[in-house]
């Protein structure tokens, strides 16, 4: 979803290996700057969702520099002079970024303290650099950053060589330094892509199908408010106006006088499971290890089953373009705008040198959500009035409705052990959409209106990443237990009545809940308990050590059995090669499922931002209990019906859990990424302690009361 | 075509019809993009301003009906030279991640504070229950009220 997906792909290359995204992006120059009036940008090409990745990467930045950090100034990433760093996604942007810029930091520092060493003939081992000044050791100020800027000394490419500083010297990058764009956030000043007004711009609202794959098929004439003006673009539909709100309500008349050829193109929601076990795809073998095992004395088959669900981002997506000449530019919230610009030469069929992209921060995205897709609807607007400022939002319909859903998946799990619970045999089958539609990576243009323009291009079904690059469907399919014989088993569906695409953590919450569900049983028909249960087939001491610790925190040796309050507990090492995080949740059964606590322990390596790195993992937690408790798209069949926050409801205040977050420190060890390694955890741990509570295994997604009866019912 | 009130303080004479939403009149024609549109229907407080001190949601109110009246924004409860305790408190808890839902939270919590000085935990989770957080900031946020709170009264 990122470099380590291209990498995966296409393979490597011969040059000589650099960090992170410096080995793609080579030059200096592309990642830092030094200006004369004492100040350093830098220009990472990840960019900021909320998740405070332009702090970490400042004060990473800082500590090899050795400049405080309010000299950081951070710019928001554009082509075409960003790095291309691919997407920001996969909880890979300090490996990924954090270690161009250190190293590229690194390796300026040693340039401009070998020009002053040069320049006085002071040695430049002697030379030390206190806040951007470089000072003899007789105190003498040699030079500065600031008075030897000169771009020259960065216009070169990086070169192998750890000159970064160890762990033990480090004292800006490991602090939880406050986030560098929250003030902004806080008192309310522009800040998001929505706040962008330029000269003359027009506000515009798309009018969206009746249908999945509908076309228009006529649009009754009548006056519209405001003075707003119709575009139309093949099924492109929108109406725009120099006032906003005159844009939305001309696109609500739009709507009520289009016309459109619909047909019925989705399973019925009932149907979806029967609808995924005999829709077209594609098997592939995930892992697979044979050995002869004995005669089981268990055996547990159980089927896990997860509807759709989506990004639901406070913000909807909203984009704004203007066309002057042959050349269009946008101003959106895309993750990646170097594969935006990959899918608007073919959208759009122009070169990339005609299409400037810049990132401007939008709400929390939480994976692929209609980010890229306003840019494009934007775009096709703005080509129609050159020189105008187009600014499209889409509606909280749109956003809920028409953006990509993480696929709906199956995952079927039979397990084989002895008799005090010790596994032999591990078979787990994954089924379900792709879940990345991702711009960039393929023949064919994935955003939004390509479809539905005039000359327009089919849909491509969505992929899954090779496990390599962190997988998509298969991403934790593998269980991270000791098991003689295992088989992983994954199966794409390639029709794609939804469009699907990456959600935060993508296949791993459902895989980790049907593991994690399967080992708490596996102990449970033991008579063992779980936790000891899972120690003991673990062979990883780190994975040991989150649940150890996580359990530690809950008391959970000392637990006691209360009516209608459950416990339980689960572990999971993200893509199998990232953070490490155990969670323990207590939830209460009543008419509905709450969960009232949760102790999180996780292991991300080195930490840059310690607070950033709490605030990140709480985060995915609380959306994760939101996500299993609550979370379905709804839909018939022609439309997802759930388009409001009444038909797709989220967690709110009163029924957030409380919840207590550690980090096991491992400052020497390498960053591993925070922001996505708490979900599958917490969903497995809400899952258990229903178990707990009411003795039911809870396999269908979301945990309502109707699934719960269900699930008794089976029982 | 024009609607007149007191925005954060001052007076101020808006371009727009009385039947736009506030939030039209706000973010378009008086140029403050704090308010923010989440939902256009009351069901996620992103668009919260207080009218005459009371929460309002300005996606759904016509703005002639704010004539004459008075209207708080987040603009108007603090800057970064004189912020509010609240604002104070959220920046010392990092009590936010994305941010989109900031400014409604911000001035609800202002209004449980003025009416109940001293809140409890469950005062403030039951104040935010209309506001929608996707970020999973909800446990920092009811800190840094709480700490706010504690910042407002004596010692």
């Amino acid at each position: 979803m990122n470099l380590a997906f291209r990498n995966a792909v296409q393979g490597g290359d011969d040059k000589p290996k650099l960090p992170g995204s410096l080995h793609v992006n080579r030059r200096l120059d592309q990642w830092l700057s030094i200006q004369p009036g004492g100040t350093v940008t830098i220009t990472p090409g990840k960019v900021e969702l909320g998740q405070g990745i332009i702090t970490a990467l400042a004060q990473i930045a800082a500590e090899e520099l050795d400049v405080a950090l309010p000299r950081l100034v951070v710019r928001p990433a554009s082509t075409p002079g960003s790095p291309d760093e691919a997407v920001t996604s996969g909880s890979l942007s300090v490996q990924e970024s954090g270690m161009a810029i250190r190293h590229a930091c690194a390796e300026a520092r040693a340039i401009f303290v070998g020009v002053a060493a040069q320049k006085t003939g002071v040695p430049r081992e002697d030379i030390a650099v206190q806040d951007g000044d470089f000072v003899a050791p007789d105190g003498r100020v040699l030079g500065s950053y600031w008075s030897m800027a000169d771009a020259a000394l960065l216009a070169v490419e990086a070169t192998p060589g750890d000159r970064a500083k160890p762990a033990s010297a480090r004292r800006i990058a490991g602090t939880s330094a406050p986030r560098l764009d929250l003030p902004a956030k806080i008192f309310g000043q522009p800040r998001f892509v929505h706040d962008m007004r330029l000269p003359g711009m027009m506000h515009a609202r798309m009018v969206r199908p009746a249908a999945r794959g509908a076309t228009l098929a006529a649009l009754r004439d009548g006056p519209l408010p405001g003075g707003a003006t119709i575009f139309r673009d093949g099924s492109v539909l929108a109406a725009l106006a120099t006032q906003e709100h005159h844009a939305e309500a001309a696109a609500a008349r739009l709507a009520a006088r289009a016309s459109w050829d619909a047909a019925d193109t989705l399973p019925e929601e009932h149907a979806i499971e029967a609808w995924m076990d005999s829709a077209p795809r594609e098997d592939s073998i995930v892992l697979e290890r044979s050995a002869e095992t004995p005669a089981p004395a268990r055996r547990i088959a159980r089927r896990f089953f997860r509807p759709f669900i989506t990004h639901g981002s406070i913000g909807t997506s909203c984009a704004v373009a203007t066309w002057t000449g042959d050349t269009v530019e946008i101003w959106c919230h895309s993750q990646g705008i170097y594969n935006l610009r990959a899918d608007l030469t073919k959208a759009l069929r122009m070169p990339a040198d005609n299409i400037i992209l810049h990132h401007v921060e939008g709400a929390g995205c939480y994976g692929h959500n209609g980010a890229d897709d306003v840019a494009l609807d934007a775009a096709l607007i703005a080509r129609a009035h050159p020189g105008t400022p187009i600014r499209v939002l889409w509606s909280r319909a749109e956003e809920l409705a028409w953006g990509p859903a993480s696929p709906a998946m199956i995952v079927d799990v039979a397990a084989e052990a002895e008799a005090d619970g010790t596994l032999l045999r591990w078979s787990q089958q994954v089924l379900s959409n792709g879940h990345s539609g991702r711009p960039g990576r393929g023949a064919l243009p994935t955003l939004l209106a390509a479809s539905m323009m005039a000359d327009g291009f089919p849909v491509p079904p969505a992929i899954n990443p090779p496990l390599a690059g962190g997988g998509g469907a298969q991403r934790n399919a593998v269980p991270p237990y000791r098991v003689p014989a295992l088989k992983v088993d994954m199966a794409r569906i390639t029709a794609m009545p939804l469009r699907t695409s990456a959600l935060r953590g993508l296949g791993a919450l459902v895989n980790v809940w049907a593991i994690e569900s399967v080992m708490d049983e596996l102990a449970a028909q033991a008579a063992e308990d779980p936790l000891a249960h899972r120690l003991r087939h673990l062979d990883d001491a780190r994975s040991r050590d989150v649940l150890s610790r996580a359990a530690r925190m809950a008391d959970w040796p000392n637990r006691q059995k209360r009516d209608g309050i459950g416990m339980g507990l689960a572990v999971s090492r993200y893509k199998g090669s990232g953070a490490w995080c155990a969670a323990v949740a207590e939830i209460e059964a009543g008419e509905r499922i709450r969960c009232k606590r949760l102790w999180l322990a996780a292991d991300v390596g080195e930490v840059v931002n310690p607070d950033g790195s709490l605030n990140q993992i709480e985060g995915g937690a609380i959306q994760a209990t939101s996500l299993c408790l609550l979370e379905a798209v709804r839909h018939d069949a022609r439309n997802v019906t759930s388009d409001s926050w009444e038909t797709y409801p989220i967690l709110r205040f009163t029924d957030v859990p409380r919840v207590q977050a550690e980090l096991i420190a491992r400052p020497e060890a390498p960053p591993l990424g925070a922001g996505e390694c708490s979900l599958g955890p917490v969903i497995a741990a809400i899952a258990n302690a229903i178990a707990d509570a009411l003795g039911v295994r809870v396999t269908r997604w979301p945990f309502t009361p109707e699934n719960i009866a269900r699930a008794m019912d089976d029982a | 075509m024009s609607v007149s009130f007191t925005l954060n303080g001052a007076a101020v004479a808006a371009p727009i019809e009385d039947e736009a939403p506030l939030l039209a009149a706000l973010r378009g024609p008086l140029g403050l993009s704090g308010t923010r549109y989440g939902c256009g229907a009351e069901q996620c407080g992103a668009c919260l301003v207080l009218v005459d001190g009371q929460p309002a949601y300005s996606c759904t109110l016509h703005s002639g009906v704010v004539a004459g009246r008075s209207v708080t924004t987040v603009e108007g409860l603090g800057t970064p030279e004189a912020p509010h305790p609240l604002q104070t408190a959220f920046l010392e808890l990092q009590a936010g991640q994305c941010g989109f839902c900031l400014s409604g939270i911000l001035l609800r919590a202002s209004v449980l504070l003025r009416d109940k000085p001293a809140p409890t935990e469950d005062d403030v989770r039951a104040a935010l229950d209309p506001h929608l957080c996707r970020c999973g900031s909800h446990n920092r946020i009811i800190r840094a009220v709480l700490r706010a709170a504690a910042i407002g009264q004596p010692a």
